[in-house]
């Protein structure tokens, strides 16, 4: 018999399922995966560098550009971290926008998760159905910030601005009039805390929809079940965290266990897998879209009762009213020298994580006491995950090697910055 | 200091005696320096031992020191933080490369698996060698890159531009023909600055 030797394989960069950029270089025996070198970098920006030369607030739409499909998220990080360096206390209301807008969008996060996991395997349903409901989500990003995906919505010390008591409605064009028209408004009568009151009642049944598509469907657990299998003690030491780490059976969640912002007084569950398999978190994702519901729906009934601000009074940190800044010296002098010199951060270091969709987003900061930061760095959930690539892949065939990188949903603006 | 942060200062002083620096407590962190000679042997012992149990390393990043405010100490740090699950504690950990040259630290790899991209990244970013990383190649910087960009001394333009000639039908590269702009300079206000009463 003549010599075999391994075949090499380049998967990417511009291929459907690479999520983005990946170049993976797989050493084929067979069908078998014998070494898979992932090469990121693809979208290296330099966020880090590129923030070291722009001042603290001119970098907060930098981080919506992170991870693009949890944009608020990347925000709320380094807003926590440069408050913890100020010293700022954040409005209460402010704090439970954040949450608010931080459970829609895990939903956002976790409904793209899903669906391009299962179009990458073969199931295309799933994939249209949860663009449906990400539009509506992306409107509640909308009507807050005036941006669909990149709000810059979170700043230091609280948020942009309050809620809008008014949904924007669409208005009749050549497609939309009539009864349809009248469909597509109807839950956009009221305030935004309607709308998404709305959108809660029936997204639960909207899931159970996704899980009658995928949870027993045949061909999904024979693509997920028992593929990349993770053991929990080999989660910890490459790395893991969020449903990753949740899906090896390791109860740790940030929001539980060193609650940030409101999450102490919300009523939530950790789902947790077993298995640690691709089919485990695809559960754990699902029951998390599920708890941010309720999460959703106990933010609402608080914001609803509970009027005041939503950014901090230190107008070294946050501009004063325009009104303010028109009648009064003292405020005018804030605001110019709030938007031409920016927030002086003291001299120090802080590291601040939330628990994004993805996993632990950190935020570490070193400041030399000037309007930029000295060193920023941003520790990506996704960029651990993608490195255990090889070890998880490794043994399993081909086609594994797309659910294998389908259920680590990879997004690379995060891993590359 | 928090009740439980006072007893891992604690632990750690008497597990580390003259190993490390003293422990720093700032903004609810806890943060300690360890010699380059005695960072392999620190970093096992606080992922292995019950009394720590850093079984993450979350975070392995490169620092450059070399403009921070009046810093007299060495250029490259090497900072990483770690979090333990069972305490749930976290720890943040420094180590300077001592030469600056060529800056060299050992691998923490055969302790957390976790570290292999990010001490690749720590070498392409600042150059920092890793001595006993198996597979150190640049990972964000592109194919063929020359410099290490996070350096301080590295222009935010960088040195080379690229782009598709027509001609050679290929992507070519030339010396960057952008120059370095700066819209907001970098202050640094004195530490009373609008404070008000300092007439």
């Amino acid at each position: 018999m003549s010599d075999i030797k391994n075949y090499t394989l380049n998967f990417g960069p511009q291929h459907p399922a690479a999520h983005g950029v990946l170049r993976l270089i797989l050493e084929l025996d067979g069908e078998v995966i014998v070494r898979a070198d992932p090469h990121i970098g693809l979208l290296h920006r330099g966020t880090e560098k590129l923030a070291e030369t722009r001042t603290w607030i001119q970098s907060v739409p930098y981080m919506d550009r992170l991870d693009y499909v949890s944009m608020m998220c990347n925000e709320h990080a380094y807003c926590l971290a440069m408050e913890k360096m100020l010293g700022i206390e954040v409005p209460l209301r402010a704090q439970y926008i954040r949450v608010m807008y931080d459970e829609i969008t895990r939903i956002l996060n976790h409904l793209m998760a899903v669906g391009s996991h299962a179009l990458d395997i073969g199931a295309m349903a799933v994939m249209l159905y949860a663009f449906r409901d990400r539009e509506d989500l992306m409107d509640a990003y909308e009507a807050v910030s005036g941006a669909r995906m990149h709000a810059a919505y979170y700043r230091p010390g609280g948020v942009y601005r309050d809620l809008p008591d008014r949904m924007p409605q669409y208005r009749q064009s050549k497609f939309k009039k009539g009864d349809a028209l009248k469909q597509v408004n109807e839950d956009r009568q009221g305030s935004l805390l309607d709308f998404l009151e709305a959108f809660c009642g029936r997204f639960p049944k909207y899931v159970d929809e996704y899980e009658d598509l995928l949870t027993d469907n045949r061909i999904w657990k024979q693509r997920t079940v028992g593929v990349g299998v993770v053991e929990p003690e080999r989660a910890l030491n490459l790395g893991f965290s969020g449903p990753m780490l949740r899906g090896s059976g390791i109860e740790w969640d940030l929001r539980k266990k060193q609650p940030y912002e409101v999450y102490d007084r919300i009523d939530f569950d950790i789902p947790v897998g077993t298995n640690g398999d691709c089919y485990d978190r695809y559960l754990v994702r699902v029951e998390e879209m599920r708890q941010s519901t309720r999460i959703i729906k106990q933010c609402i009934d608080w914001l609803r009762v509970n009027p005041g601000p939503v950014i901090t009074g230190n107008h070294k940190v946050a501009p004063p009213a325009r009104e303010n800044m028109k009648a009064n010296m003292e405020e005018l002098i804030h605001h110019f020298k709030l938007f031409t010199e920016g927030i002086h951060v003291p001299l120090g270091e802080a590291y601040a994580a939330i628990e994004h969709p993805k996993g632990e987003f950190g935020v570490y900061i070193v400041s030399d006491g000037a309007n930029k930061p000295y060193r920023l760095k941003l520790r990506s959930p996704g960029f651990p995950h993608l490195a255990a690539l090889d070890e998880i892949a490794r043994g399993h065939m081909i086609a594994d090697a797309v659910a294998i990188i389908g259920t680590m949903d990879l997004v690379f603006g995060d891993i590359d910055r | 200091m928090s009740a439980r942060l006072d007893q891992l200062c604690d632990r750690l002083k008497a597990a580390f005696a003259g190993r490390i620096g003293e422990p720093v407590f700032a903004l609810g962190e806890l943060t300690i320096e360890v010699d380059a000679a005695n960072y392999v042997d620190v970093m096992r012992q606080l992922q292995g031992h019950p009394d720590f149990k850093f079984e993450l390393l979350l975070d392995l990043s490169g620092v450059d020191y070399s403009t921070y405010s009046n810093w007299q100490g060495k250029r490259f740090a090497i900072v990483s933080h770690l979090l333990s699950i069972s305490h749930n504690l976290r720890l943040r950990v420094r180590t300077f490369a001592d030469d600056e040259e060529f800056p060299v630290l050992p691998s923490v790899i055969d302790i957390w698996a976790g570290a292999n991209w990010y001490e690749r990244e720590a070498f392409d970013l600042y150059g920092v060698h890793f001595d006993g990383h198996p597979d150190l190649r640049r990972i964000l910087t592109d194919y063929g890159f020359v410099g290490h960009p996070f350096r301080k001394d590295f222009p935010i333009s960088g040195h080379v531009e690229m782009h598709y000639d027509a001609e050679q039908k290929r992507v070519v590269y030339a010396p960057v023909t952008i120059e370095p702009r700066e819209v907001t300079p970098r202050i640094v206000r004195e530490e009373q600055y609008g404070k008000g009463g300092a007439r």
